[in-house]
């Protein structure tokens, strides 16, 4: 027995002439997969700074960002599966890619970056697998040797710890780490030029999409990657002070690492920053100094039904405020976090304004649609496609990450 | 860097290699590169579409959902009709309520009253899927699951489609939509199944005003042929580059 | 390179191997370029002959007029004689057997698709004879005074 649902209406009012076919087809699950696979690149790119460019104060920084990023990496898979109206043919895009199609794109580049993600790790945590191993034999209990098979698994087979061996590992992480960049690069730029290419769309078709998707992705995964440094920071430096005591020599350290770290970090997210602003704004000129057929339209929508959405939220308050932040001498971690913070509101804003800003106008070009965010789900498509199904996304990479945490540690920031 | 370099480069190509043969391999494991023609031989599906003798009967919006078992009562259609009312001060108003399922029977326009002697002219435009020879829908499916016959006509595997809805997004002209019951990507097929055993689509036969009619572009002796070879006829959004094959007598400049 | 340093590339390749067998089992022979090029001919080849089975729900006039001849001429020489019998009565599919009968529709709505007046210049509905469904005989069925095969004719 099939429900009829159609798919769209439940969240969809129209206003004008819209054809009837038309819905809000692609709604908030599609704004989750660019902005998770966006922190999934940026902080990649994060990771690799370190170990391609050498940039030593980011060192413990990207043993984390690589571990999160992999923890992200399912979880960009999730909003395509809880769109896909046929979630279990989705592995049709891994069997026939129709390669003229752009999310054909998604099944390859997705899989090569996992791989690349994996290999990196395994190669920046054989020794320590080798040495969990080495240190777990011969202790008693299920547990333990549960765990001692798992560490032996993860080693495949590569038990060398000689010096030579752990130089090649050096040098296949950066090797790893050099080629992640490209696709990383890639599989976010992909995701805009899904955007982009499409000429029916009078907001997406642009040539800029990919490369503004791109640099609004690296923001993210940047700010996301140093707002969770600094909550771990915070909870290090907490303990410390139980321990010694606010005054303590531990405490200053701490503190110390921390701002350094932040203010190398913080001058990458302003440079990307100020590219992502750039671009959306060359963006927008053009079309309002060539006004094309769905100028009418589109300013109706940037400048009146969405005004808020754009030039408020996410011009405003998530681009705006933060490059002032940033460039405010004295920088304080309290002032950092919320300027991180508001980034990231900023990327989630534009994502949302790309995907249903552009379904907020008919083809007809006289015509308007309103999405309505099912808050309270009463069926499964309302779950999934609604408020809960969105925040089941943003959750798991932490649930992910307290699990993958307990067999690939990356939180023993050693003291400088 | 000395001999890493080296190494550098060994392991790109390895790399390279490994990336290249799940491609290389889709090509050789690929099944049937015959380029085997689907559809009627020496045939090109092509519409055409009279304004000045549609009434907006809304008898083919009825029949299409009938005979291709659309949900009746489903917003969405594979085809519908809208109505143009254009007043004095030039401007148009438009509506297609239910696509025209149930005709339209009220002079009122989305509960506007418009005064008779207000109107300069009046009209209803029927949409279907245009067939275009350059489908944007085609481009972009990401898995193969919609396509274009020898014949000319797009559409859709409904046991491969994956919905998710690019192809709806990637059609300018909004004729296609989720099938609430399938599941998958659905539009009109120019009644594929009707055509093909030499009977005509069911909008067609069900016109009583012969507004719209089905031919057969490479039939010189095909009546619509004919027609849009010796007379005006226009195309929905031409400079999409789409390559629409339905054609419009009377297409205004109005119509959206 | 040729220690331990190529072990997750020989866990890759085993991973696209498995790929590629499962990819076998599950995608039909028949898929591949059938037709004009890849980029509109890439699909199931059999997905056509689908199509072309689906079955045909209208039959036509000549279909109706296997039994119902004596309607059929009559409607043959009237105004209504370009409608086809399933516009009102639906579809002939699978009738006489099931369903014996097909629906007679009654209601105004039906005759209102084409009558309501609509004053619309330049169009064939203005020039079509109509009504305004509020003043004429609001509530009552067309088919009570107008006979729908004939609307020429008396009601009989």
């Amino acid at each position: 027995m099939h429900e009829l649902i159609v798919h769209g209406a439940e969240w969809t009012t129209k206003a004008g002439f819209v054809y009837p076919n038309e819905f809000i087809y692609w709604s908030i699950q599609i704004v989750m997969y660019p902005y998770m696979t966006g922190l999934v690149a940026g902080a990649f790119v994060l990771s690799s700074l370190y170990h391609v460019f050498g940039q030593k104060d980011l060192r413990d920084m990207a043993r984390f960002a690589l571990v999160f990023s992999l923890c992200l990496l399912p979880v960009a898979m999730m909003p395509l599966l809880l769109h896909l109206q046929q979630p279990l043919r989705g592995i049709e895009v891994m069997f026939t890619p129709h390669f003229t199609s752009a999310i054909s794109a998604f099944g390859f580049v997705f899989s090569t970056y996992a791989v690349i993600v994996l290999t990196e790790i395994w190669f920046v945590y054989r020794v320590f697998f080798v040495e969990q191993s080495n240190a777990l034999k011969g202790q008693p209990g299920l547990v333990n040797t549960f765990k001692r098979v798992v560490y032996n698994l993860l080693t495949l087979g590569a038990y060398d710890l000689s010096p030579e061996a752990v130089a090649k590992d050096k040098k296949a992480i950066k090797i790893m780490a050099a080629i992640g960049i490209p696709v990383a690069g890639f599989l976010h730029g992909y995701a805009g030029f899904i955007f982009g290419s499409v000429k029916a769309n009078a907001l997406w078709m642009s040539p800029l999409m990919p490369v503004i998707f791109i640099m609004s992705a690296v923001v993210s995964g940047i700010a996301l990657c140093m707002l969770t440094y600094i909550l771990i920071m915070e909870w290090q430096k907490f303990k410390a002070i139980l321990a010694k005591g606010k005054g303590d020599e531990s405490v200053e350290l701490l503190r110390g690492v921390e701002m350094d770290v932040m203010t190398t970090t913080a001058r990458y997210l302003l440079m990307f920053l100020v590219a992502a602003i750039t671009l959306e704004m060359l963006d927008l000129i053009f079309r309002g100094y060539t006004q094309m057929k769905s100028w009418d339209v589109l300013r109706e929508v940037m400048f009146k039904e969405d005004f808020v959405k754009i030039f408020i939220l996410q011009y405003g308050l998530g681009n705006a405020v933060p490059f002032i932040l940033l460039l405010l001498p004295r920088p304080t971690i309290k002032r950092l976090v919320v300027t991180l913070v508001l980034v990231l509101y900023g990327v989630f804003m534009m994502r949302w304004n790309v995907v249903i800003g552009g379904q907020a106008f008919s083809l007809s070009f006289i015509g308007f649609m309103h999405y309505h965010l099912p808050i309270i789900p009463h069926n499964w498509e309302t779950y999934k496609e609604g408020l809960c199904g969105a925040l089941t996304v943003v959750a798991t990479p932490f649930v992910l990450f307290w699990g993958v945490n307990k067999l690939i540690p990356s939180l023993n920031f050693r003291k400088q | 860097m000395d001999c890493s370099r080296r190494k550098f480069l060994k392991s790109a190509c390895a790399a390279t290699a490994a990336a290249t043969l799940p491609i290389s391999a889709f090509r050789l494991f690929s099944p049937a590169e015959c380029r085997a023609e689907t559809g009627k031989p020496g045939t090109r599906w092509i519409f055409l579409v009279d304004t000045e003798k549609c009434v907006g009967c809304g008898l083919c919006v009825k029949a299409c959902k009938l005979e291709n078992e659309v949900p009746y009562d489903a917003p969405v259609t594979r085809t519908w009709v809208e109505r143009y009312v254009i007043t004095k001060d030039g401007k148009p108003h438009i509506d297609s309520p239910l696509g025209g399922r149930d005709g339209f029977t009220s002079p009122k326009i989305d509960g506007e009253e418009i005064k008779p002697e207000e109107i300069t002219k009046a009209f209803f435009v029927p949409k279907l899927c245009n067939q275009c020879d350059n489908p944007p829908c085609v481009q972009v499916c990401p898995v193969g699951a919609t396509y274009q016959t020898g014949d000319g006509v797009v559409l859709v595997d409904r046991k491969w489609c994956i919905g998710c809805g690019y192809c709806i997004m990637a059609c300018p002209y909004g004729v296609r939509f989720f099938h609430p019951i399938y599941k998958v990507a659905e539009k009109c097929t120019f009644c594929y199944h009707r055509i093909s055993k030499g009977e005509k689509t069911a909008c067609v036969q069900a016109c009583p005003f012969g507004a719209r009619q089905i031919g057969n572009l490479h039939d010189p002796n095909d009546p619509v042929t004919k027609i849009i070879m010796t007379q005006r006829v226009g195309v929905l959004k031409d400079e999409y580059g789409t390559k629409p094959q339905v054609f419009y007598i009377g297409l205004d400049r109005n119509v959206r | 390179m040729k220690n331990h340093v190529l072990r997750p590339l020989w866990l890759v390749l085993a991973a696209i191997a498995l790929l590629l067998l499962a990819r076998y089992l599950m995608v039909p022979k028949d898929f591949g370029v059938n037709g004009r090029s890849f980029t509109y001919g890439f699909h199931r080849l059999s997905s056509v002959a689908d199509w072309q089975k689906f079955p045909d729900k209208f039959k036509g006039r000549d279909y109706c007029n296997d039994c119902h001849d004596q309607k059929v001429s009559e409607n043959a020489s009237s105004k209504h004689r370009n409608i086809q019998c399933e516009n009102c009565h639906g579809p002939a599919y699978g009738h006489p057997d099931n369903p014996s009968k097909l629906p007679i529709d009654r209601s105004r709505e039906l005759c209102l698709r084409c009558h309501s007046k609509l004053p619309y210049p330049g169009s064939q509905r203005g020039l079509l004879k109509g009504i305004d469904p509020e003043r004429h005989n609001p509530g009552q069925a067309c088919a009570e005074c107008h006979n729908p095969h004939h609307p020429d004719q008396e009601v009989g």
